[in-house]
């Protein structure tokens, strides 16, 4: 299973919880101990044992285009040639 | 060779270029900020983002010019379709969109749109339905489900009184020119997608000079509902759905030959 993670605009999250039920991973939750500017608690990635796939669904869900996705790629044998 | 999986991080998803990145002012939860996403994302990978001009309604998404980033124009509450009329005539090299709620589109202003629709009008209408008006305090829409409870119908619509709701996508499918009208919905990632792709049908039957398109979209309020955002998402499927059926209601000839070629 690939691996990734996501960054999370907080300035921008309105703490809707969208993200957090669309995550198949169930690696996404609101914070409990903070708020932002806005004062809307927001949704942060808990994800210790990196079970985030980088699958992106938390960021079509997300209304407020908060979620960036990263996932880890093989890279190809000959840009990996190049990189040497 | 060696086998060892050299891993390199790639962006899978960002925000797309035609959105600007400021805030917006829409309620948790509200999902005119998906509706807007996945217009920008289509006119991204349409690559015309830079002659494009989007005429924004009077309701929640008033603002929706300064979202966008394209060029916009303000029309008065319903007239989107006639100023739409105006600058895709006059700039037809122009992709020309409305976006309008269900108050703007269907009460006040549903004599210019079956009438753009009817004329065949070379722009693509997002037409965000959320059985309410946002906002001016939840009021009653001529969308507004039979026995759903807003501030002007306090104890649920009733029917006898105020009549049926309002089939937008059925209605224009019947006007001549218009070439492509569906409905799909914003409730979930899988019809988030589904939707997507109706958008991108949309502005490419227009760039194909085909005549009126519209994509109608089942949007959550969840404030005007007074419920949170993931019991909007439920009330969409259960209670939105069965009275306004997803799908495809108009497709003139020539629009199933662009899908194909994608
Ligand atoms: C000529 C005119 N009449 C009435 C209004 C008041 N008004 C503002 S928004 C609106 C309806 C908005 O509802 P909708 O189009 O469904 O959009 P939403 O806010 O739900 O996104 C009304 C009636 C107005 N601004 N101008
Ligand atoms: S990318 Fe997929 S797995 Fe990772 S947080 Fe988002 S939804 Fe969850
Ligand atoms: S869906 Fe977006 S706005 Fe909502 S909680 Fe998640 S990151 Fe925040
Ligand atoms: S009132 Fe409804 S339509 Fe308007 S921004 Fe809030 S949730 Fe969205």
């Amino acid at each position: 299973m690939a691996k990734g993670r996501i960054e999370i605009n907080e300035d921008h999250c309105k703490g809707c919880s969208l993200c957090v039920i669309a995550c198949p991973q169930n690696v996404i939750e609101l914070a409990t101990d903070r708020v932002n500017a806005k004062g809307y608690y927001p949704a942060m990635l808990v994800d210790p044992e990196g079970n985030c796939t980088g699958c992106a669904i938390c960021a079509v869900a997300c209304p407020d285009v908060c979620i960036t996705v990263y996932r880890q790629v093989p890279v190809k044998a000959s840009s990996a040639a190049a990189a040497l | 060779m060696a086998t060892t999986a050299m891993v390199e991080e790639k962006v899978v998803y960002q925000r797309p270029e035609s959105l600007e990145s400021i805030p917006t002012h829409y309620c948790p939860g509200c999902t005119h900020g998906v509706a807007h996403r996945l217009v920008a994302e289509v006119l991204d990978e349409l690559g015309v983002r830079e002659r494009t001009i989007g005429v924004s309604p009077v309701g929640c998404s008033v603002f929706a010019y300064k979202y966008f980033n394209t060029d916009g124009a303000e029309a008065a509450h319903g007239r989107a379709p006639a100023m739409a009329t105006g600058i895709k005539r006059i700039m037809p090299d122009r992709v020309v969109f409305t976006y309008q709620g269900d108050g703007d589109l269907a009460a006040i202003g549903i004599a210019e749109i079956v009438h753009a629709a009817t004329r065949g009008e070379n722009f693509t209408t997002i037409f965000i339905n959320n059985a309410i008006y946002g906002m001016t305090g939840g009021q009653m829409a001529p969308t507004t489900l039979p026995g759903q409870r807003t501030t002007s119908s306090p104890v649920g619509r009733d029917v006898e009184l105020t009549g049926f709701p309002i089939r937008m996508a059925e209605l224009l499918s019947g006007a001549p020119g218009a070439a492509y009208v569906v409905r799909r919905s914003l409730h979930n990632v899988k019809e988030i997608n589904r939707a997507k792709r109706a958008i991108k049908t949309a502005f490419e039957v227009q760039l194909a000079g085909l005549g009126f398109s519209m994509v109608e979209l089942l949007s959550a309020c969840p404030t005007g509902w007074k419920v949170t955002p993931p019991e909007a998402m439920d009330w969409i499927e259960q209670q939105m759905v069965p009275y306004y059926p997803l799908g495809d209601y108009k497709i003139a000839d020539g629009v199933e030959q662009l899908a194909k070629r994608r």
